[in-house]
């Protein structure tokens, strides 16, 4: 009697958390499924871009739309010989005013942190008050000052309004970083009897150089986009890569795969650098609020 | 991960109560000129040139030279409807974009937040839309997603009943909500991921002892910590979806008819079809006013939630 009674109070016993067990670990199985079919249909629409990038013409305005199809180059060989003038305007707008920011703003951010000047928190916010004024609404004196200035299509107009664009960003960015470099550091270079600029160099830089190339690669993702000012102030001599997709939608013929090779061309360099750099996309994007 | 403090004055500040002698104070001062006066000059002045020219009958494309017109352009701001209608789509576009893919956001995080197989490489495809160049994801919308006769939005809801829809010409206005949602989606993911993230344990082990319900501990313990990086979340998107351009420029133009011209578009259109610079100025002059208006809050909402670890 005792030994059954033993016998089944055991299994009993085993197989109430078995069965929690697996409800748990079905339940976990049902997220995961969840999260996966959610992922991919959020992925969906690039996938179909890449997709059709690889078709030819032909096989890209189909009813119902292929899946299979053999895949042709043919796209972005026509993408490649039309984008020339285009990415070599994005690319000097884009590392231009990056550089610039950076130059700008690691002296800004050190002087709103390491030393701060009195009202170093209005500073802040002035910047960042910037960022709130929409630039669209005063699109149309830009237009005039750059037409008088004898800036109208030129890449330099890009290249200041792209600076003064993400200047903020990077100063509350840098600064954030800057934080974090150990007090104990700072003081010990004090007593070295570094001075400011030295301080820069060989203490904080250093230490915060993995930040700053966060801060580059936001700069970079932000430039590399932009349209609207683009699309204002620049014709042909300063033409940037979203305009070339917009350029790449013909009045009539069939163009959706041309576009979507375009549009996969120019949104590929931002993806891989956003995949490589998910961790510091994030605190770049709050600027430095998430660490 | 944690949302820093970040405004508590540094220390030194206080340990130096003395008078900063002149000579220190601008020695402070010069590494923030450069960057002061370049953003001054950069940012501020085409604002006073707008001002200048909201009272100026100018139009671009005509030789004659700007005169001064009065309160003339800014009657047409208030007596026109289009400029009435631009602002209110503006809204809506901006609201129901950052509401949407907030509440998305914050689903995608719970999701996220799991352990699963193959989490990393699920994370890495729901940002990936937020890292598609704006332009380049509204033409592939516009076109090999949602063409009437060979897109794959209407294939895929076919079985549905959906047959052939123009979605650009019946729905443009959601058309181009459901891109900026699609795009901004994943940045509010990220966030309160990140708030997710760097709630401590602990508490959740003890709420979990004392018998509390999934439910009630994210009503009762993880809502109340996720809200300043929903706050974060929901500010910067306004920030950025409110200057909303590229996708109505690559899907609708504005249209049909003015359904999705938002303020940013009409801009665009004063100056590039009409050539109206006084006009569009006197717009930009009226849309600054109401944004200095709603970022005097937002200001506040910054300085709180960069600061509520302080409190």
């Amino acid at each position: 009697m005792t030994a059954t009674a033993t016998a089944t109070a055991v299994p009993v016993r085993d197989r109430e958390p078995a069965g929690l067990r697996v409800r748990r670990m079905s339940g976990q199985v049902g997220w995961g499924v969840l999260a996966w079919v959610v992922g991919i249909a959020f992925f969906l629409p690039v996938l179909w871009m890449v997709l059709t990038a690889f078709k030819p013409e032909s096989a890209a305005q189909t009813w119902p739309p292929k899946f299979v199809f053999s895949p042709t180059l043919a796209q972005f060989r026509l993408v490649f010989s039309g984008w020339g003038p285009y990415v070599t305007h994005s690319l000097i707008a884009t590392t231009v005013s990056t550089v610039l920011v950076l130059l700008l703003g690691v002296p800004a951010a050190y002087a709103l942190s390491v030393h701060p000047v009195p009202h170093w928190r209005d500073g802040l916010f002035f910047f960042i008050s910037t960022k709130m004024l929409p630039i669209v609404a005063a699109i149309g004196p830009l237009y005039v000052i750059a037409l008088k200035t004898h800036l109208l299509d030129s890449i330099w107009v890009l290249i200041i309004l792209y600076t003064a664009m993400n200047l903020p960003l990077a100063i509350w960015l840098i600064r954030s970083f800057m934080l974090e470099v150990p007090k104990e550091m700072l003081e010990a270079a004090e007593l070295d009897g570094a001075g400011r600029i030295r301080e820069i160099g060989e203490v904080i830089l250093p230490v915060i150089s993995p930040g700053l190339v966060s801060t580059a690669l936001i700069c970079v993702i932000f430039a590399w986009n932009e349209l609207f000012l683009a699309l204002n102030l620049t014709v042909t001599n300063a033409a940037t890569m979203p305009m070339f997709l917009i350029s790449s939608v013909p009045q009539e013929g069939l163009y959706l795969a041309h576009l979507s090779a375009a549009a996969t061309v120019a949104s590929v360099p931002v993806i891989l650098v956003g995949w490589i750099a998910q961790r510091s996309l994030v605190r770049g994007l709050s600027m430095g609020a998430i660490k | 991960m944690t949302l820093l403090e970040d405004l508590a004055p540094p220390p030194e500040v206080e340990v130096k109560p003395r008078a900063v002698s002149r000579r220190e104070r601008w020695q402070l001062r010069l590494p923030l000129l450069p960057a002061l006066i370049y953003t001054i000059v950069v940012t501020q002045i085409p604002f006073l040139v707008t001002l200048w020219y909201s009272f100026q009958s100018y139009f671009w494309n005509t030789p004659a030279p700007a005169h001064f017109n009065g309160l003339a352009n800014y009657k047409t701001v208030f007596t026109n409807p289009a400029f009435r209608g631009s602002l209110v789509r503006s809204v809506v576009m901006t609201v129901t974009a950052v509401i949407v893919a907030m509440i998305l956001g914050v689903f995608f995080a719970v999701l996220l937040d799991r352990k699963f197989l193959g989490r990393s490489v699920v994370r890495t495809l729901m940002i990936t839309p937020f890292l598609v160049m704006p332009v380049a994801a509204a033409l592939v919308w516009a076109g090999p997603m949602l063409d009437p006769q060979f897109g794959l939005v209407n294939y895929l809801l076919q079985p549905f009943g959906v047959h052939h829809v123009a979605w650009l010409s019946t729905h443009a206005l959601g058309s181009v909500i459901l891109v900026m949602i699609w795009q901004w989606t994943p940045f509010m993911m990220l966030i309160v991921l990140a708030g997710l993230q760097s709630q401590p344990s602990d508490t959740l082990e003890a709420a979990k002892v004392d018998g509390a319900g999934a439910f009630a501990t994210f009503r009762e313990l993880t809502f109340p910590h996720l809200r300043p990086y929903i706050e974060l979340g929901v500010l910067l998107g306004s920030i950025y979806l409110v200057n909303t351009f590229d996708a109505v420029k690559a899907m609708t133009q504005g249209g049909p008819g003015t359904s999705t011209t938002n303020l940013p578009y009409y801009l665009y259109q004063q100056v590039n079809n009409a050539f109206d610079i006084g006009g569009a100025a006197a717009t930009g002059v009226v849309t600054v006013i109401l944004t200095i208006i709603v970022a005097t809050f937002a200001l506040r909402m910054f300085a709180r939630v960069f600061q509520f670890e302080e409190a």
